[in-house]
């Protein structure tokens, strides 16, 4: 057998996880929304954008099919959480540790 | 696996039609092309990415504006349209779903409910932009600084505009390749061997929503717990 025709469910998700997914992305977000209105301090954005992570996670391991993707391709998705903590972290520590210096903003 | 010489030359006579000649088989066109919309997909996040960083640093320069101009975005509308994009989302994975099994009736069906979908979003985005524009939240020589607030509220304004307009301008362009999507499908042009297309515009859908999972709580919910 070729291997396209006798892999032909490799990759493949099925309704069944499309559902299950779906269903807990809905819960996550009622979660979000009850958590925005608790006052958790400086904890209030961290909560949202872990609940943010953990349904963009879902989405593509399952809707995306990440979890049964070459490896090459979870590479190419680190790559860009990795250079996209360099984008903001790298920034941040410009704009962040001004006012250390008392010369703010200029 | 082991094809050895013999099945590369009895490919190379009844080849699929789908299939490119620098390829060896569907599978691996099927993995290059999905490695190629990853990569793009790597450069989207950075565009985005570049937004997101400038909302993080105006957000941590002024946060109490930050908060207070978030609280004037309408909740309801926001939280309706997450949960719009999540079930246009569950249609296009099953669509992409339908597409590997070839069925062309379910592979339109579920497109044309994402597309109902993503143009339910688009409609409650032009209501919310309108609201904007009608309180003189628009940043520009309209704008008025929302009472108790300082003025760097139009800065936040500023950004969500940009970054729900670009969201925004990212869905049109969606919704356009799921019309296409719908025309190739009704030629029958996808088959449990072939459904490429539909796999890679889910892959841009997909996206568009992660990009909207974290706009929602950054842009509406941020300031909520001051209330």
């Amino acid at each position: 057998m070729r291997r396209n025709e006798s892999d032909n469910t490799h990759g493949h998700g099925s309704p069944g996880a499309y559902f299950a997914v779906f269903t807990a992305l809905m819960v996550l977000t009622a979660v979000t929304l009850w958590a925005a209105y608790q006052h958790l301090g400086i904890w209030n954005t961290p909560l949202a954008l872990s609940i943010a992570t953990a349904k963009t996670v879902m989405v593509a391991l399952i809707f995306m099919h990440l979890r049964s993707s070459p490896k090459l391709t979870a590479i190419v998705v680190a790559t860009s959480i990795v250079f996209l903590a360099f984008l903001i972290l790298i920034t941040l520590s410009d704009y962040l540790t001004r006012p250390w210096l008392s010369i703010y903003g200029r | 696996m082991a094809d050895g010489p013999h099945a590369a030359a009895h490919d190379a006579h009844d080849a699929p039609r789908e299939l490119r000649h620098h390829f060896v088989d569907m599978e691996a066109q099927q993995e290059a092309s999905a490695l190629g919309m990853w990569i793009f997909l790597v450069t989207e996040v950075l565009f985005f990415g570049g937004m997101f960083t400038a909302y993080v640093i105006y957000r941590a320069s002024y946060t109490r504006a930050f908060e207070g101009a978030s609280n004037l975005l309408d909740l309801k509308l926001g939280a309706f349209n997450t949960a719009v994009l999540i079930l246009s989302s569950l249609t296009m994975a099953l669509a992409v779903w339908a597409g590997q099994q070839g069925k062309k009736n379910l592979i339109v069906l579920f497109l044309t409910a994402t597309i109902l979908l993503g143009g339910t979003f688009l409609g409650v985005k032009v209501i919310e932009y309108k609201q904007k524009f009608v309180h003189h939240e628009v940043p520009g020589p309209h704008f008025v600084v929302p009472e108790g607030l300082p003025r760097q509220s139009e800065m936040f304004f500023s950004l969500y505009f940009c970054m729900t307009g670009l969201h925004a301008l990212h869905m049109v362009i969606g919704i356009g390749l799921l019309l296409w999507l719908i025309a190739r499908a009704r030629r029958g042009d996808f088959t449990p061997r072939y459904n490429t297309p539909v796999d890679m515009v889910g892959l841009y859908w997909h996206f568009v929503d992660i990009v909207w999972i974290f706009l929602f709580p950054l842009l509406y919910l941020l300031g909520r717990h001051t209330l």
